[in-house]
């Protein structure tokens, strides 16, 4: 009864908690505004200096060096524009605080469940969701967890009223978690910790690839009764969906596109890609681009580079293949605002400053397929971006003074900026 | 009965019988008997009556002459005798008198050697019984009434109480050479007694239990019979061996009023050797330790890598029993497959056999046993593995037999063939561990068994069969006594099978083409070459058939063996042996860096263009244009040089993170479970990283002590560990000391207001304790409040985990009220909100830089935190717990610039000088001034910003990580990995065992962390 009554207690407080913290949606866009005087990071590799942007009814219209202002214009002389950063595979909204059972949506029960929708249960008013925009993280491809098939992604922009007022996207992937050839012991069964071989690989593929068959199949009668598991997976033999595949290494990754393509799956990304360097040429040749693991992370294995986590993007990039970042990993929901940071980190491996921005902005747009209106400073795109004091992509610098979601000005002010100024006021008698 | 008094004289000359008593002493007989039943009487117990017959008393002798005698492994009689009366050794040596009523056996060519002793075994006992889940909360109380208050201490525990003699595993055990073992119920910590038993089926407990309460055992490993948690970890087991200790001498003093059976039962056996199962290098150090601190010898049961740790190994002055579980080759056929195994997996394949050599060359006592092999009968294999690497024959032999012995106390009746030892002795077609050499017989207390029979001839050769008009080749190779046979008609090959015993051949082969099989049997003369009998012919008809033999054969087979066990290759140890060790330990070298971006972490701040001379592992000299002398110069020039980084809440380096058995555990200690080998060190230099203290978890409100390290990697555990290391224990408060997110709901404390009541008992007790003790009182020594009554003396810090402020705000209130201060709050993730209180008590603050949102009690943990803690004049500095964070903390610091608009000094000063100061150590290190020590690191960038790399990191002037050097290990490691893949791949393709690719069990701790 005490714990019942613990967990009841908690769930009013977090609700009650959440639901007053969250800062107001910014109204739609009324009147032109001019950002003018910034170095603009276009998300395509390029840079525009002294440049000057400007947005009408949330759409870029002009774009260039000496080109008339309109509306309000902001002086951004000195500092930086950016495209909004995107968080792919990301479960923000799904979850609030890891620990509490009750405020985690991210994982529902089944093997294969792609008609398991994401965007239903996305969290607009979530604190860790406000948390990201004063970081210049603005978009979020909202991706269910765990199982074989885990569900459908849909892409939103993060500050807005509810799920539907949110949505940029929907259902835009399905996800997949590729079995591993090598499995970690069952400790808890007494087990040893190690790696062993996954005795069971051949078998969860055979179930893969059953599916796959009875899904297309399904996709060509009329007569039978509803499916919706395959159903959702209709998209992928069109090309409307994108398949998502969580696979690390390199066997893993060659069995899932070519089980995908063999089954006539038409697009298809690697989600984590541990290994992908050792394939770069088959992942080119095949046209599959990476959402890589999380460059904060550890070498999987002892002997592995220390920094390989950190070398990965760029290794892949020279290859030719188009990579974009994610933050998937432990408490990654609160990590996903160091995203600017991960991509900052590559350049100390010699990558290129504006190539490190495309893998958090233009590329994952691309690999979304939201690059019609999303991840770059172009003409005719969304405005959504944001000015920042000096680098965005570096932690002392990413100091930002305005941000626009569809050309809406967003509040930089959260829970955690609330909390600091109250706190400030009372030290120092405000 | 015979008796005998004192010790005989060396029976290599000639056996005396002055001082027994014979009846007749008579004279050599030529009596010659093949097999006889000598031993049907000889041990009936005299005061037993008998009514199945009547009572008789064999008391003839056997003497077995003409052999190759050891009498032990260096005391070798050609031409010597054994005698043996009554299952012991009368006498031995050359001329030995044979009395006349002896039953002589001619072992002429034979070997006789005295028979092996296993002095680890669980031989014949009962399994102990696991105790079932009961409920999800764990147990805290013991189940035992009556006993310790532990239930894993059970010294109480006889061997001989669980023991039933199992013949069958007695065979195999003869099989591979033994006679006797000792056997232990390998169930607790404190094991109790273990049994000495000979391996002789033929007579009754009476007689082969040698001795029934033998030594005291101990290991690390809880009672699989109790559930009670504590211990949970190597390090509380380690603090409840040393309190157990502690009582036993308090309770033998008389100053506990009730009975403790256990304790008794550990003082009562404190005369008999005591054993450590300790079961791993570093493991024999810690058991060393506890028993040097106690006055205990234990003989440590190593886990057979001692040859990685060989000088700690030696210093200990311990005998070991040393298992030869050597590992099989990995079958790394699949590349795919073949990346999840280490190098340093590889390396214990390819170097664990030299272990027993190593040991042996350097003087360390040891017995060898079939202890952590899967079967006895992987012994003889794995033993010959061994010889293969380069051990000593002799000193197998030794391991075997007279050491054995002379550890389990008893050389007077086993382990030699000195008169009045029990006949436990092999024999031999020849030289004992030669390939060719067969064991015949294996006598335990004078009985008999045979293993191979001595009568068989060795019919291996070639030979010609002709039978039904055809003529087959038949090669007869392999054991002499289970030969195998290929069969050939001209070039075909007949699948065969064999079998020869009692001198018949019985052979069958099956042609291919028609499917149909011939059998012969036929046996095999005394005299001659070859044999002869008859073939059943698949139509059921029979001919006579005589195989002729030929020239050639074995001697083909012996060059072949010859060139297989060419000396294997061994691949060098690196300093830790693991990849990325280093072959050769970096050396200390005096530096000078030119031109460099310094910073301080002092007032003097950021200094431009400047040099820094390091001498002698210190910093000698800060300025401009200074003069190498003898000192490398290092060209610094656009790069940044920095004191290194200090992190404050580390959870790396070690096997253990939680003690969570108790609601404190200030008796554990993070010192005792150092772990020098974490691949995490390395990858923590590579961020700039030098010190670390790696804290106890947060399961408990009262946790354990810590270890505060350098990482010196390459060095051992005590290399690593900070000399005059400044006292620090951990403290936790909030959700994971009230177990709020896991099913635990039986341990006090449940809430916040139980936490405060905890420390408050604890501080009575321990001020109590102190007092006590102060006055001069006898006391019960107890190393839990020892280690608070430090915190109240002022002599040991207090690094606590914390999140709200309500409970940060006890805390203190506690301390005060105890008269101490709060070292650290670590975490403190709402130290913001009592900035003010903190500066006022004094206490630092060591935070994370933005984590938040992973429980409950961090909704309302905010980035500025530091920046807020900081600007109100709290010590304030950036931990990981860590092991991705802690190697990148210099990002980390830089994230207050942006939350809070901190200085770049201030902001860099988090990582270095300021957790120095909270750690104490900030005369030391954490800062670039002249004489502290030249922990250093180069970046290639402003350290704050994230392009930075350290490119060099420096302890004490010795570089530990280098960029370059760092690319040298990783080709290094990959030549390394594909030579002992392609070495394993041969193993395989040469008919050896291999087992399936295994990944590493690399664990990365946190707080948190319990099982």
């Amino acid at each position: 009864m005490n714990v019942f009554y613990k967990i009841t207690t908690l769930v009013i407080v977090l609700i009650t908690s959440v639901s007053f913290a969250q800062q107001t949606p910014a109204p739609k866009q009324t009147q032109a505004i001019t950002i003018k005087g910034a170095t603009a990071h276009i998300g395509d590799g390029s840079v525009l200096e002294n440049s000057t942007i400007v947005f009408e009814n949330g759409k870029i219209t002009a774009i260039g060096t000496a080109i008339p202002t309109k509306g309000n214009v902001i002086d951004a002389t000195g500092k930086h524009v950016y495209p909004g950063i995107i968080a792919p595979v990301s479960t923000l909204g799904l979850g609030e605080i890891d620990a509490v059972r009750p405020t985690i949506d991210d994982d529902e029960i089944g093997d294969m469940i792609p008609n398991v929708r994401s965007l239903i249960a996305y969290n607009a008013e979530s604190k860790v969701v406000e948390s990201m925009r004063p970081n210049g993280v603005l978009l979020a491809q909202v991706t269910p967890q765990g199982g074989r098939i885990s569900g459908t992604s849909s892409i939103v922009q993060l500050d807005a009223w509810n799920w539907e007022d949110a949505a940029v996207k929907v259902d835009d992937g399905i996800h997949m978690n590729w079995p591993n050839s090598f499995k970690r012991g069952r400790w808890w069964l007494g087990e040893d910790r190690g790696y062993k071989p996954n005795k069971n690989y051949e078998k969860d593929l055979d179930e893969i690839r059953s599916f796959l068959v009875n899904a297309k199949a399904y996709k060509n009668t009329k007569e039978q009764p509803k499916n919706e598991a395959f159903k959702a997976m209709k998209g992928l033999f069109d090309g409307s969906k994108t398949l998502f595949i969580n696979a690390n290494g390199e066997k893993e990754m060659i069995d899932a596109i070519t089980t995908a393509k063999e089954h006539g799956v038409k697009n298809v990304v690697i989600v984590g890609g541990y290994e992908a360097h050792k394939i770069a040429a088959f992942l080119k040749k095949n046209d599959i681009s990476v959402l890589i693991r999380r460059v904060h992370s550890l070498p999987q294995r002892e002997d592995d580079a220390y920094d390989l986590p950190y070398s990965l993007p760029k290794l892949l990039t020279d290859a030719g293949v188009l990579v974009g970042l994610q933050a998937n990993g432990r408490m990654e929901r609160m990590n996903t605002r160091n995203m600017p940071f991960y991509a900052g980190h590559l350049v100390s491996q010699g990558m290129d400053k504006e190539k490190a921005l495309q893998l958090i902005t233009g590329n994952t747009a691309k690999i979304l397929g939201i690059d019609d209106s999303y991840g770059t400073l172009e003409k005719g795109k969304s405005a959504t971006l944001f000015i920042s004091e000096g680098d965005a992509l570096d932690m002392r610098t990413n100091i930002l003074t305005h941000v626009f979601i569809d050309g809406r000005d967003v509040s930089l002010e959260t829970h955690q900026t609330e909390l600091w100024k109250r706190y400030m006021g009372k030290y120092e008698g405000k | 009965m015979l008796k005998y008094k004192g010790v005989l004289p060396k029976c290599n000359k000639s056996a005396i019988f002055s001082n027994l008593n014979f009846e007749n002493i008579m004279r050599k007989t030529t009596l010659l008997l093949l097999c006889c039943f000598f031993s049907s009487f000889i041990f009936a117990q005299e005061y037993f009556p008998k009514n199945d017959g009547v009572k008789e008393q064999n008391n003839n002798y056997i003497a077995l002459t003409n052999a190759t005698l050891f009498i032990t492994p260096t005391e070798k009689v050609k031409n010597g005798t054994l005698l043996i009366q009554q299952g012991k050794v009368v006498a031995s040596g050359k001329s030995v008198v044979i009395p006349e009523n002896s039953v002589i056996i001619d072992l002429k060519g034979k070997h006789i050697y005295p028979s092996f002793i296993d002095p680890y075994t669980n031989f014949g006992m009962k399994k102990p019984k696991k105790a079932k889940r009961n409920g999800r909360s764990a147990q805290y109380k013991p189940s035992r009434d009556g006993y310790y208050w532990n239930d894993h201490i059970r010294p109480d525990q006889n061997a001989i109480d669980y023991f039933s003699y199992d013949k069958k595993l007695a065979k195999e055990y003869r099989n591979m050479g033994f006679g006797t073992v000792t056997t232990l119920q390998m169930d607790g910590i404190a094991r109790g007694t273990g049994v000495l038993v000979a391996l002789n089926d033929k007579d009754g407990a009476a007689q082969r239990i040698l001795d029934d309460a033998l030594g005291q055992y101990f290991s690390f490993e809880k009672s699989v019979t109790s559930l009670q948690s504590y211990p949970t970890s190597l390090m509380g087991a380690m603090a409840l061996l040393r309190q157990m200790y502690h009582d036993a001498s308090w309770y033998s003093k008389g100053n506990i009023a009730t009975k403790d059976r256990a304790l008794e039962a550990l003082l009562n056996n404190k005369k008999n050797v005591a054993f450590f199962e300790a079961g791993s290098k570093s493991n024999n150090l810690r058991a060393d330790n506890i028993g040097d601190q106690f006055g205990v010898d234990y003989i440590l049961v190593g886990g057979g890598d001692e040859y990685e740790m060989l000088n700690k190994t030696k210093q200990t002055n311990a005998s070991f029993i040393i298992p030869i579980n050597f590992p099989e080759a990995y079958d790394v056929s699949n590349p795919y497959a073949a990346k999840y195994i280490s190098l340093a997996d590889m390396r214990d394949w390819n170097q664990a056999p030299i272990n027993p050599k190593v040991l042996s060359e350097n003087d360390i006592t040891f017995a060898l046993t079939t202890f952590k092999l899967k079967k006895p009968k992987e012994f003889t294999k794995k033993l010959k593995k061994a010889f293969e690497y380069g051990f000593d024959k002799i000193k197998a032999l030794e391991s075997l037999t007279t050491v054995p012995a002379q550890l389990l106390g008893k050389s007077d009746e086993i382990g030699s063939l000195k008169p009045g030892r029990y006949a436990n002795f092999l024999i031999t077609s020849g030289a004992l561990f030669d390939d060719e050499t067969t064991l015949y017989e294996n006598w335990v207390q004078g009985t008999k068994n045979v293993i191979n029979t001595q009568d068989q001839k060795d019919i291996r050769g070639n030979y010609k069969i002709t039978s039904g008009g055809k003529t087959y080749d038949v090669a007869i190779t392999g054991d002499v006594s289970k030969p195998k046979a290929t069969i050939k008609l001209g070039d075909v090959e007949y699948p065969s099978k064999m079998d020869y015993s009692a001198n018949w051949v019985t052979l069958s082969f099956t042609d291919k083409e028609t499917n149909e099989v011939f059998r012969t049997t036929g046996i095999v003369p005394k005299q001659g070459d070859g044999f002869s009998g008859k073939m059943v012919n698949p139509d059921g008809s029979e001919t006579d058939f005589t195989a002729v033999r030929q020239k050639g054969g074995i001697s083909e087979e012996k060059t072949k063996k010859k060139s297989k066990t060419e000396k294997p290759e061994i691949v060098p140890i690196t300093y830790p042996n693991i990849g990325y060790g280093f072959a050769t330990k970096p050396k200390q070298q005096d530096v000078l860096f030119k031109n460099a971006t310094v910073w301080t972490s002092e007032d003097a701040g950021i200094l431009n263009n400047t040099d820094v001379l390091v001498k002698n592992g210190k910093i000698a000299e800060i300025g401009q244009n200074l003069r190498a002398g003898g000192a490398k110069t290092i060209d610094a020039t656009g790069k940044h040089l920095t004191a290194g980084i200090i992190d404050e809440h580390s959870h790396l380096a070690t096997l253990a993170v939680n003690e969570a058995g108790q609601n404190s555990s200030a008796e554990v200690t993070i010192e005792d479970v150092v772990d020098p080998e974490d691949i995490g060190i390395y990858r923590d230099l590579a961020g700039g990283v030098t010190s670390i203290q790696i804290l106890h978890g947060s399961a408990n409100p009262i946790g354990g002590r810590s270890a505060i390290i350098k990482l010196k990697w390459g060095e051992d555990a005590d290399g690593l560990i900070y000399d005059n290391s400044p006292k620090f224990i951990k403290f936790a408060l909030g959700e994971n000391v009230k177990q709020s997110n896991w099913q635990s709901f039986n341990r006090f404390p449940q809430t916040r207001m139980g936490v405060e009541q905890v420390y408050v008992n604890y501080f009575n007790r321990a001020k109590e304790y102190d007092a006590k003790k102060k006055r001069g009182q006898p006391v019960r020594y107890d190393e839990e409040l020892e280690v608070l009554a430090e915190i109240l003396n002022g002599e040991r810090f207090i690094s606590c985990h914390s999140y709200v402020q309500s409970e940060i705000n006890m805390l203190m209130k506690v301390a005060e009220k105890f008269d101490f201060r709060i070292n650290t709050f670590t975490h403190i993730l709402e130290g913001y909100k009592v900035a003010d209180k903190m500066a006022a008590h004094g206490v630092g603050g060591s935070t994370f830089s933005d984590w938040w949102a992973y429980k409950y009690e961090v909704n309302d943990a905010i980035p500025y935190n530091a920046s807020i803690m900081n600007s109100q004049g709290v010590v304030t500095a950036i931990n990981s717990d860590d092991a991705e964070m802690s190697r990148r903390l210099n990002q980390e610091a830089a994230k207050s610039v942006k939350y809070g608009g901190m200085s770049e000094e201030d902001a860099w000063n988090m990582v270095t000088i300021n957790p120095a100061k909270l750690l104490h150590l900030d005369d030391r290190t954490g800062s670039i001034k002249e004489g502290k020590d030249a922990d250093l690191v180069l970046w290639s960038d402003n350290p704050l910003s994230v392009h930075a790399k350290a490119e060099k990191t420096m302890i004490e002037g010795t570089t530990y990580f280098d960029l370059e050097r760092d690319k040298q290990k990783q080709k290094a490691i990959k030549k390394e990995r594909n030579k002992l893949i392609k070495m394993m791949l041969a193993e395989k393709q040469n008919g050896g065992k291999t087992k399936p690719p295994k990944g590493k069990d690399k664990r990365e701790f946190t707080c948190e962390t319990i099982n």
